[in-house]
């Protein structure tokens, strides 16, 4: 009984909570880039007060990016060697994987920025910053549509 | 279970090596990161030299007065009601500490040296770091390190966030409400002016010349050049009259190399510290913990794609087993 329902689920409950809690954890610490946390008195609220603090979010983005990494691998991975033949990417997926990709591979060039000795354009950090955060709101909004509009990123063949 | 065990292993084995990465640095990266020594500008302050005439601190008001901001008042009201106003611009005379209208200051140390007291004066400004985290870390890009290692903030895209000044070890950055890119957006929401500091005269020191402290300084107490030189002649002043060290391995290491008479321990105390008026203590390299991580970034999606290939191994056993 209990391997019938496990099999009903595409994605494990594991996955789905290691995404959701990282995917969470990336955003608030992401946007804790920016000064707006103490600002608008969101670091004032009890047992947030790490959230205006730079080192602690910079250092929280990190960690939250080297679990995303190994999900997203491991979901790619998963699908190409045992799901390929059973289901197939839909449309809302392959947006959502784009728009990732944009998301890992801007900030993955942003973590190489930040290497002692290495030394960008200017204009260049600009445009990696602005990607990044303008292809984190795009992914949210998308996000959320699909989540209302019930889109899946994998449908049965 | 086949699939619950494999998860599981996922978490741990992919946790496992995230971690043990992380917590060893791995020597080739090191090697690849670190910055060309012969390309780097670096500054030698001789403490003992200094008289504190102060010659310096004018020379680098005269100089930058072009690039001081001229705010437009009344300012935005900015929301809410908590955001600092910083407004300088009626205390442009104020040069016993940083403001944006002083990238330069003289900080004034009573010790003892062999028995007799005696006053040490400083020059104190930008340490312009060598992997600096105000540039780094700017959300927008608006502070730039040029390739002989100069940090300088644009003040035509700085929105005066201030988080340059409290990832600054130093909190050297400084903040004129009032002016810049900010007033061009949402005013009131967002951002708050512009952020100053020494910018290492970058302009001069491209058409050949010296920096304007460097330039008045009557007692030579400032000498540029390239890193890797000037570290040799810190050591071996420092060597040769007892003296300390502070700037060379500060936050990783500093562009602004400081030889003293007596230990930065003792200097760091004497002098007055506070808002504008940065310490002397020692300062762990700040942007290393994150840096470090970056190599289990690559070794993250190994570990997936290994946790995938697992699970599958894993349930060919299970169904293998129930054939």
């Amino acid at each position: 009984m209990n391997q019938n329902l496990a099999n009903t689920r595409v994605i494990g409950l594991p996955s789905r909570w290691i995404y959701l809690t990282t995917t969470f954890f990336l955003v608030l610490s992401g946007f804790g880039q920016m000064p707006i946390f103490k600002r608008y008195y969101i670091a004032d609220i009890p047992g947030l007060g790490w959230l205006a603090k730079f080192f602690v979010t910079h250092y929280i983005h990190y960690l939250g990016a080297i679990v995303f990494l190994a999900l997203t691998a491991f979901m790619i991975a998963d699908y190409l060697i045992s799901k390929r033949n059973s289901r197939h990417v839909t449309a809302s997926g392959y947006v959502r994987i784009a728009l990732l990709t944009g998301i890992l591979i801007s900030g993955a060039m942003l973590v190489i920025r930040n290497l002692t000795g290495t030394n960008f354009a200017p204009e260049f950090i600009i445009f990696l910053d602005l990607i990044h955060l303008g292809l984190v709101m795009v992914f949210l909004f998308v996000s959320l549509y699909c989540l209302i509009f019930k889109k899946h990123w994998t449908t049965e063949r | 279970m086949g699939q619950q065990i494999s998860r599981r292993s996922f978490l741990k084995g992919g946790m496992a090596a995230a971690a043990g990465v992380a917590a060893s640095s791995i020597p080739g990266t090191e090697a690849l990161a670190a910055p060309d020594e012969s390309k780097q500008l670096a500054t030698l302050i001789d403490i003992s030299k200094c008289i504190g005439c102060e010659a310096c601190v004018d020379a680098c008001s005269e100089v930058n007065a072009e690039k001081y901001p001229n705010p437009q008042k009344p300012f935005p009201k900015m929301v809410p009601n908590r955001v600092p106003v910083e407004d300088w611009s009626e205390k442009q005379d104020v040069n016993d500490r940083l403001t944006p209208y002083n990238w330069l200051f003289i900080q004034h140390a009573e010790v003892e040296i062999n028995g007799a007291e005696t006053e040490l004066t400083i020059p104190r400004r930008c340490m312009h770091c060598v992997n600096p985290p105000c540039v780094k870390l700017c959300p927008w890009g608006a502070a730039k390190q040029l390739e002989n290692g100069i940090s300088r903030i644009d003040s035509d895209l700085c929105l005066g966030g201030s988080k340059c000044k409290k990832v600054c070890p130093w909190d050297i950055p400084q903040r004129q409400t009032g002016t810049g890119l900010y007033l061009d957006l949402m005013p009131s929401m967002a951002g708050n002016g512009v952020m100053y500091k020494c910018d290492r005269c970058y302009d001069r020191v491209a058409d050949g010349e010296l920096p304007a402290c460097i330039e008045a300084c009557p007692e030579d107490v400032q000498t540029i050049g390239p890193r890797e030189e000037i570290l040799k002649k810190a050591r071996a002043l420092a060597k040769e009259t007892g003296g300390y060290i502070y700037g060379e391995k500060e936050n990783g290491g500093t562009n602004t190399i400081y030889v003293s008479p007596v230990p930065f321990e003792e200097l760091n105390k004497a002098v007055e510290k506070g808002k504008g008026k940065p310490h002397l203590k020692p300062v762990e390299d700040t942007m290393a913990r994150a840096n470090n991580l970056a190599a289990a970034m690559l070794i993250a999606p190994v570990a997936g794609i290994a946790a995938a290939v697992g699970k599958y191994i894993n349930r060919s056993k299970t169904v293998s087993k129930g054939a």
